[in-house]
């Protein structure tokens, strides 16, 4: 059975093929099926080799199709590889892409370019797959780059409108500025190394690399800067809230559950390279830290319920990669699981409402919704429960093993800790603000809204509530990967209950503030500098006016003044002057044949000065 | 003998497409393809030859005896890898010409299999003189391309592109002269052979100065920065099969000519130059992506990101090590068919609406959703996205050339970001956005029929073979490189009788 893990790539690429090539003449039934039939076969044959996996005992497991070429000593293969976290990966990936592979096929129905939603889809998928379950840097690179390619597409998927190619290019811009940092990454370890190889690399480094030496240090700030491109880090995050341009379905798909995760899953795959570069390992920390915290300010203050669950995402990757800093290996890849289950529940529940109320995103439009929307109302309940922490749901029990291993940490293990801690209230403040302000209150528009219906929609979502609820009990084989048990935390009772109570601290502020109305939010506004602060964290910390500031308008600046390109200038410079020399020299052709005589008398007396004097 | 008959095929089919016009003008085109097809064929036969000493085919004939000059042909892998990109795109431009080359038909032909009947002999001749010979007969059948069917400023682009190569044709001349003479000197008789002008030594200022000729000759026609400019003109100027044949192949004899001869007649002075060629390549992959991000017109920018890629084929080249030139010569090939199929897209838009100008495009996708795909496909090519070939050949140039000079691969690793900036612009000014069909003749505008996209699919499925297998090239190329890189590149099988 593992040997067939070949086919789990290969069921997405056909049904992209499929779509691709019939070029929109398939009806919508058809694709549909083809588009969400793909990778439901994807799922099962994942589920079929997970249970194999397991039952063989966890031994890793390596299927090499082909060599992809072999020059000079470099020959990475179109191998894939299976242990335990590429395992984990693409369950996820399978399983929540096909649960929002079907919630699509009711959501685009109305699309006229419905295919064309699928061919991506589907492409998407594939590269996915590729890159969690390739054995070698450049298989992985292949799936990365091939990710990015259908994030771009279906960001700008709606193409009409100028501001979603834009967001689009930006995505994609900004994720190869780290791209570029990995695949300098890569040339450094071959190298160095001599393969790019994931299991033989790794080990090459242990023997080869000193822990702390420089070498490594390097090795791993550059695949870093891959990590937070791709997982919308800082500082390169600023692409992650323009993306959610794409339909929704995406947002879930790519940019929550599976793609802005992929720069974890790196992480993680090398974590040997950052063991032996502790320093790097505690900036990946302190950069998760730093973002958890910067981007739960600036959800606080968004009014658009995408845009704050991108926000929200941005801060729980955060998490993540502050799990990945401390050491929490398995914790930081099971936070990215049930992440992907309630984050993908939310941001469904959210498509569910849009749908519902003819394309409003704007939550201070909204208000009163729960009995309308009593399925949306659900899913924010229960995502939004777990997204805070909420004692025994899924995000309690990742969010807890990464706080507490945070807190092990000798030296800064405390404030990384009250950090997250922090986050975790901002958390609860933001979630539960969205969910207030949509569902409570009055009603502030005259929609006529109608819950969306059908079974493809109601039955991911519920499928997805389940698994928000209760993911937090699935075991992951992740301790062969990491090579250590996820031992038993010690903490004071206090501690831990400081870490239950503050979230839910955050939710009561919220209900205070948007639930009752008890504390206005004018008169936090009215504060001194709230106003200022507010416009400040809104924009996202000012980040995006910097980089046009120090990137963007410089660009477009050197390139407009230099459209004509001036080397060019030299060349017409020298045709200029051969010109005027010609014109020169035309001048000296009179016609007087006494301006000859004399020219020539002249010339012939200088010949003959020069001849004298030398 | 089958290579002289590759190149006597073409110069025959020429002849005959220009007369059989008097016939009827829908022969030309027939007699062209069907001699493109023919010469395709019997360059696929030469893969199954089995080699000699590393050469799959050799011809050596007395041609000039008092001066050491004969008629010496020899293709290696790397040679039938090139010749066959040439047939394949000659095919492609007789393609692209079909219906948009209206008048004069039959001169149009000639100048076509002419050019490509230079391009031909250059990736096989190792006589110096012949090379030479060569050199010129695919300039001149060029510049009437451009200078006949061109558009509105034809006659400016085809002078400069003339006088451009002319120049550097002549310091070529120059230097292969000097060459020759020293040959004389040191062994008493005249030789234009490559073997034994491999054996030729010289002082060290010297050897430099006569591989700057050879350099400059080569760089110009590459093109690398700063002897780039004739080519955007040359590139907006030209009608498409003139483009596809430019970028796809004619730019290749220049990388050609620094593997085969600048870098190999003088590896001290090409080590010594390395850091310098390596910085041109530099600037050129990002200077010049800059400036494509900068045009209008949508040809001229496709012309300038063709500098900026073929940047990467110098930076492989002069790394000179295996992995870098395996991923110059992958670079070629890929870069051949992506930009190819991208002038010929932007061929066919002109053709279709009658501008180039990018400003006056907008939203076609809805329109014509086969193009735009087609589009979409050869940008991402070409911004290297693996699992295409691009990918493969810029990877590894830099792959390699991180182990000769990191610095330099590091700047030019920017390039990748670069080249996002500029096929993703593309992208939406043409085919993204509000449809612009208020700006041009939008009558025209249909999507590509069976014929044109029989075309570009043939180009794709290269592409990706290229980025899936690329090791069905790098084994062709492989030995030819190996044997450069000992500098033991076998001797000749026939030797002519010295006089």
């Amino acid at each position: 059975m593992l040997d067939l893990i070949w086919l789990l790539p290969t069921f997405p690429l056909l049904g992209f093929l499929i779509l691709a090539l019939s070029e929109g003449r398939l009806n919508k039934n058809i694709a549909g099926w083809v588009g969400a039939g793909s990778v439901g076969l994807s799922f099962a044959v994942a589920a079929l080799a997970a249970m194999a996996f397991l039952q063989s005992g966890l031994e890793s497991h390596t299927v090499p199709l082909w060599t992809w070429m072999s020059v000079a000593g470099f020959d990475p293969g179109w191998n894939l590889y299976l242990d335990g976290l590429s395992l984990v990966m693409m369950l996820v990936i399978t399983g929540v892409g096909f649960l929002i592979h079907v919630y699509s096929t009711g959501y685009m129905a109305d699309d006229p370019d419905f295919a064309r939603f699928f061919c991506y889809m589907n492409l998407f998928v594939f590269a996915m797959l590729l890159l969690v379950l390739g054995d070698n840097l450049l298989l992985l690179y292949l799936g990365w780059e091939g990710v990015g390619l259908c994030s771009y597409l279906l960001i700008g998927f709606w193409y009409d409108n100028p501001e979603n190619g834009y967001a689009a290019r930006k995505a994609f811009v900004v994720t190869r500025v780290g791209d570029t940092a990995m695949a300098i990454g890569l040339f450094l370890l071959f190298a160095q190394l001599g393969t790019l190889n994931i299991q033989e690399l790794l080990h090459a480094a242990e023997l080869e690399w000193a822990t702390g030496s420089t070498l490594p240090a390097i090795t791993a700030l550059l695949l870093l800067g891959g990590a937070v491109g791709k997982s919308a880090q800082l500082p390169l995050q600023t692409w992650l809230p323009d993306a959610m341009a794409g339909p929704t379905p995406i947002s879930a798909l790519i940019h929550a559950a599976t793609m802005v995760t992929a720069g974890v899953y790196l992480i993680a795959r090398t974590h040997v390279l950052f063991e032996l570069a502790p320093d790097v390992q505690m900036l990946v920390a302190w950069v998760g830290l730093i973002t958890l915290l910067m981007a739960g300010f600036t959800a606080m203050t968004q009014s658009d319920i995408k845009r704050i669950l991108a926000f929200s995402t941005v801060s729980q990757i955060g998490y993540m990669f502050l799990g990945l800093g401390v050491g929490a290996w398995s914790g930081a890849i099971f936070h990215l699981m049930t992440h992907a289950f309630f984050k993908a529940l939310l941001f469904l529940g959210a498509g569910a409402v849009i749908l519902s109320l003819h394309h409003e995103q704007d939550i201070f439009r909204m208000g009163g919704k729960r009995r309308q929307l009593p399925m949306g109302f659900f899913c924010f309940l229960i995502g939004g429960l777990a997204l805070t922490a909420f004692p025994y749901t899924s995000g309690y029990f990742s969010k807890d093993e990464i706080l507490l291993a945070a807190l092990e940490v000798e030296g800064p293990g405390f404030w990384l800790w009250l950090g997250g801690v922090v986050g975790a209230f901002f958390t609860g403040i933001y979630t539960f603000r969205l969910f207030f302000v949509v569902f409570f209150g009055q009603s502030k528009d005259h929609h006529d809204a109608t819950e969306v219906k059908g079974m493809n929609i109601v039955l991911p979502l519920g499928i997805l509530m389940v698994l928000s609820l209760l993911g937090g009990w699935i075991p992951l084989p992740l301790d062969a990967v990491f090579g250590h048990h996820a031992g038993e935390h010690h903490v004071s009772a206090l501690l831990h209950g400081v870490m239950i109570a503050v979230p839910l601290v955050g939710i009561a502020i919220s209900y205070l503030i948007y639930g009752t109305g008890a504390l206005p939010a004018e008169r936090i506004m009215a504060l001194p500098g709230a106003k200022a602060l507010h416009r400040f964290w809104r924009s996202g910390w000012g980040m995006d006016r910097l980089y046009d500031a120090l990137f963007v308008h410089p660009f477009l600046w050197l390139a407009r003044i230099n459209a004509k390109d001036v080397i060019d200038a030299f060349y017409h410079g020298l045709a200029s002057l051969s010109r005027a020399g010609h014109m020169l020299i035309v001048r000296s052709q009179t016609g007087y044949l006494r301006w000859y005589a004399l020219s020539m008398a002249a010339g012939l007396v200088l010949l003959v000065a020069v001849g004298v004097l030398l | 003998m089958i290579l002289p008959l590759l190149i006597g095929l073409l110069f025959l089919g020429g002849l005959l497409a220009w007369f059989s016009e008097r016939i009827n003008p829908v022969w030309p085109r027939w007699v062209a393809l069907g001699a493109l097809g023919l010469e395709l064929l019997l360059m696929l036969g030469l893969l199954g030859a089995s080699p000699e000493n590393g050469w799959l085919a050799e011809y050596n004939r007395a041609w000039l005896p008092r001066f050491g000059i004969s008629l010496h042909f020899a293709a290696d892998g790397l040679s039938l890898l090139l010749l066959l990109l040439t047939a394949f795109l000659g095919v492609i431009a007789v393609g692209s010409a079909w219906n948009e080359i209206t008048e004069r038909v039959g001169f149009f032909y000639f100048n076509l299999l002419w050019t490509l009947a230079g391009v031909v002999g250059i990736f096989t001749a190792l006589d110096l003189f012949l090379f030479f010979f060569f050199w010129e007969v695919m300039l001149i059948p060029m510049y009437f391309i451009i200078a006949i069917w061109g558009h509105e400023n034809k006659f400016y682009a085809a002078k400069k592109f003339f006088i451009f190569t002319q120049v550097s044709g002549l310091l070529m001349l120059v230097a292969i002269a000097v060459l020759a003479w020293f040959h004389y000197l040191q062994l008493g008789f005249f030789s234009f052979d490559y073997f034994d002008l491999l054996n030729v030594r010289m002082n060290r200022g010297m050897e430099m100065w006569v591989m700057l000729g050879f350099f400059i000759g080569f760089a110009t026609k590459l093109p690398s920065a700063p002897f780039h400019n004739w080519l955007p003109d040359a590139h907006s100027q030209a009608p498409s099969a003139g483009s596809i044949i430019l970028a796809g192949v004619l730019l290749k004899t220049g990388a050609y000519g620094l593997i085969r001869f600048a870098v190999p007649l003088f590896p001290n002075a090409a080590a010594e130059f390395a850091p310098v060629a390596m910085t041109l390549a530099a600037i050129s992959i990002l200077y010049c992506a800059k400036v494509a991000f900068a045009q209008a017109d949508l040809k001229r920018l496709i012309a300038y990101t063709s500098v900026s890629h073929m940047g990467f084929v110098t930076l492989g080249v002069y790394a000179w090590n295996e992995l870098a030139l395996q991923g110059a010569v992958m670079t070629m090939l890929a870069h051949g068919l992506s930009s190819a199929a991208l002038f010929m897209l932007a061929g066919g838009l002109q053709h279709r609406i009658h501008t180039r100008n990018m400003h006056e495009m907008g939203g076609f996708w809805g329109r014509v959703p086969r193009m735009s795909a087609v589009a979409m496909f050869f940008s991402i090519a070409a911004l290297g996205m693996p699992g295409l070939g691009n990918f493969i050949g810029e990877f590894l140039s830099l792959l390699g050339a991180f182990q000769a000079n990191p610095l330099l691969t590091i700047v030019s690793a920017f390039g990748l970001i670069f080249a996002s900036v500029y096929s993703l612009w593309v992208m939406q000014k043409v085919f993204q956005g509000k449809y612009a069909g208020d700006a041009f003749d939008g009558g025209g505008l249909r999507d590509l029929d069976n014929r044109e996209m029989a075309f570009y699919a043939a180009m794709m499925l290269g592409l990706l073979w290229m980025g899936v297998y690329p090791q069905s090239f790098l084994d062709l190329s492989a030995p030819t490189l190996q044997a450069l890189l000992d500098g033991e590149l076998g001797q000749s099988l026939t030797g002519v009788a010295r006089p």
